[in-house]
């Protein structure tokens, strides 16, 4: 039928002026686009390179060493006979205390700069501007405050957990705030509105919709904020983390070392046993990291909420 | 408008024009070329509005029935610009009241100010009175809260809360310290908003399982489930398909028995069908100033509103003309 083969022409000649156009890319450009392909993937591997250097160098070192008895074994006056336990326990027992001081600070913080806060007043603005810098302070100086004002000055704690703990716990409350109040933000406002078109009063909202809904982002964001609680070093050396401790803290006023202080003090020693010991402390430390932030990604996707 | 959309209402057209002419011929209203009859019914407003009114029964005449809102000089600013201005005019009890018009006019305005849901935007002032069975409602005792309880309200976006389909309607019973059985007034709730033989089986349910148009009817069973005197929608049916417009349009007319209800719409047929009265408001032509205020035009019956409309601009706008 010749009105179809038109049709079937037609088609053709349109299909092959299509093809042709949008084939026609200028070869400059193509090549530019492959250049920046490149150079993104050569910024990537320097990162990644970096790291895995690090990561290899402390695991060929520490390897040797690994192994069950470094968590169950306190330190030691040998090398060969030392473990991390005393370390691990101080560690978490002055994280156990930053958690029980960041979340009702932090959580409560971020509810009111979230959904009490009014914007438009300057000591609001303020205070936000502060949070945000406060969390790029470095850590050396929440030290040098810890020291002052928490082990000494006005609340005179001594060099024990409890002023590890609050120090740690300024430290990462800016953090900790901040995350919360992404987690609040993340709750559309359609929900406040429903609830409130109930008839719910402003606290019954933020009690019973706000904040259940926002639960899984602040849990992500405080175990963030945590597992960079533990790899702090600096201002722990300052406010008293021992750097030999051959027993468990028993309590919140008791002496203490931090791991990562002691893969510090190992490190600096002479002998080649401790080198080998800080190396396999490092692992230690790493799959205590690795532990926290698996539960904290877990959380996240077990309980996201699609809007 | 949507193709599905047009589909929809070419059963009712059909319908509608012969209930009008008595025959089944060439339907009226917006012509669609020399089209088949089927594709080209899609009934001009004025059948809708009759039609609807035939269903209903007796038009709802102002002065018999209670007013619900005493609307008097309203004026809402958002900061220093006015957003509508000016309104005065009475919701009815047991009524459908259908607020119409262009983008802009300040409908949802209009409607927010009813349970003080523009409280809670921090700009906004609100001049002039709110009666509510008399009492205004922006008095100084008034606590937006109590309103709030007396007056729900159904957004456009269907917004469920992230919780069970049971437990997003027996939250409101619960903070309101509601005595009788939850799982009783969850039954009734959802059985009200004929969701009930939907959902029964799943109301452990996360609601955001739930197609678009069940949420929106799962919206309205939660605000029906504290028993409110008056329900306002926001365009409850803009981000629906047909088939859930429908339903919810027609639980609108079963509902009417107990509350009463004022709709925002941008869909003319939508306001012909369901609303007893209707309120057309506008952008004043007149405004020789930047910022756009919204006023009321006219506020008729329905039927009335769509058949012979008293002021032009009503005239045009709903038949198509402009906006």
């Amino acid at each position: 039928m010749p009105g179809s083969q038109r049709v079937r022409l037609a088609t053709a000649g349109a299909r092959a002026e299509t093809v042709g156009a949008l084939g026609q890319q200028p070869a400059g450009e193509r090549s530019r686009s492959y250049a920046f392909h490149a150079l993104l993937l050569l910024m990537l591997s320097v990162a990644v390179l970096g790291l895995a250097i690090l990561l290899i160098d402390a695991f060929v070192e520490g390897l040797p060493r690994f192994g069950i008895d470094l968590f169950t074994e306190g330190t030691s006056a040998l090398p060969e006979e030392s473990g991390f336990l005393n370390a691990i326990l101080g560690t978490l027992f002055l994280i156990g205390g930053v958690i029980v001081m960041t979340v009702p600070l932090g959580v409560g913080a971020a509810i009111y700069l979230e959904e009490y806060a009014d914007r438009e007043r300057w000591w609001n603005r303020a205070i936000e501007v502060n949070i945000q810098n406060l969390a790029a302070v470095p850590s050396i100086v929440y030290g040098i405050l810890g020291l002052g004002v928490i082990v000494r000055g006005p609340l005179d704690l001594g060099f024990v957990v409890l002023a590890g703990s609050i120090t740690l716990a300024l430290l990462v409350l800016p953090t900790v705030i901040i995350a919360a109040r992404e987690a609040i933000r993340a709750v559309p406002p359609s929900i406040r509105e429903g609830s409130l078109a109930l008839g719910a009063t402003q606290w019954q909202t933020v009690r019973r919709q706000v904040l259940p809904a926002s639960i899984p982002g602040i849990t992500t964001g405080v175990i963030l904020a945590i597992s960079r609680a533990i790899g702090e070093t600096a201002p722990l050396l300052l406010v008293g983390a021992a750097v030999f401790v051959s027993f468990n803290p028993s309590g919140f006023f008791d002496g203490y070392t931090v791991l990562p202080v002691q893969i510090f003090t190992y490190f600096s020693r002479a002998q080649d046993e401790y080198i080998v010991l800080a190396a396999a402390g490092i692992i230690v430390m790493l799959a205590l990291l690795i532990a926290m932030n698996s539960f904290a990604i877990w959380l996240r996707n077990r309980y996201e909420q699609k809007w | 408008m949507t193709e599905s959309r047009r589909d929809r209402e070419t059963g009712r057209a059909d319908e509608a024009s012969r209930a009008a002419r008595g025959d089944g011929a060439t339907p009226p209203g917006r012509e669609q070329g020399g089209a088949a009859p089927a594709e080209s019914a899609l009934p001009s407003i004025q059948d809708t509005a009759k039609e609807s009114q035939r269903r209903k029964g007796d038009p709802a005449r102002a002065g018999q029935r209670e007013v619900m809102f005493g609307i008097q000089d309203l004026t809402v600013r958002y900061g220093k610009q006015p957003a509508v201005e000016n309104v005065t005019f009475d919701i009815l009890r047991n009524n459908i009241t259908a607020l119409i018009g262009p983008s802009g006019c300040g409908k949802s305005t209009l409607i927010r100010c009813l349970n003080r849901m523009n409280d809670l935007i921090p700009s906004a002032s609100v001049e002039g009175r709110v009666n509510y069975h008399g009492e205004d409602l922006y008095g100084p005792k008034i606590d937006p809260v109590e309103v709030r309880k007396r007056i729900g309200m159904v957004f456009q976006k269907p917004n469920p809360f992230p919780k069970s389909i049971y437990d997003n309607i027996a939250f409101g019973p619960r903070i309101l310290g509601m005595k009788d059985d939850m799982d009783a007034i969850v039954e009734r709730a959802l059985t009200r908003a004929a969701l009930w033989g939907e959902v029964k089986d799943r109301l452990k349910e996360n609601a955001y399982g739930m197609s678009g148009g069940q949420q929106q009817r799962l919206c309205i069973a939660r605000s029906i489930a504290i028993e409110p005197d008056v329900i306002l929608m926001d365009e409850p049916c803009s981000a629906l398909d047909p088939i859930s417009t429908g339903r919810i349009e027609d639980l609108m007319i079963e509902l009417k028995e107990n509350y009463s209800i004022v709709i925002v719409t941008h869909n003319m047929q939508q306001a012909a069908r369901v609303s007893d009265m209707t309120a057309f408001l506008m952008v004043a032509l007149d405004d020789t100033e930047d910022n756009p205020r919204g006023r009321l035009v006219e506020y008729e019956q329905t039927q009335k509103m769509f058949t012979n409309p008293s002021d032009q601009r009503t005239e045009q706008y709903v038949t198509g003309k402009v906006g």
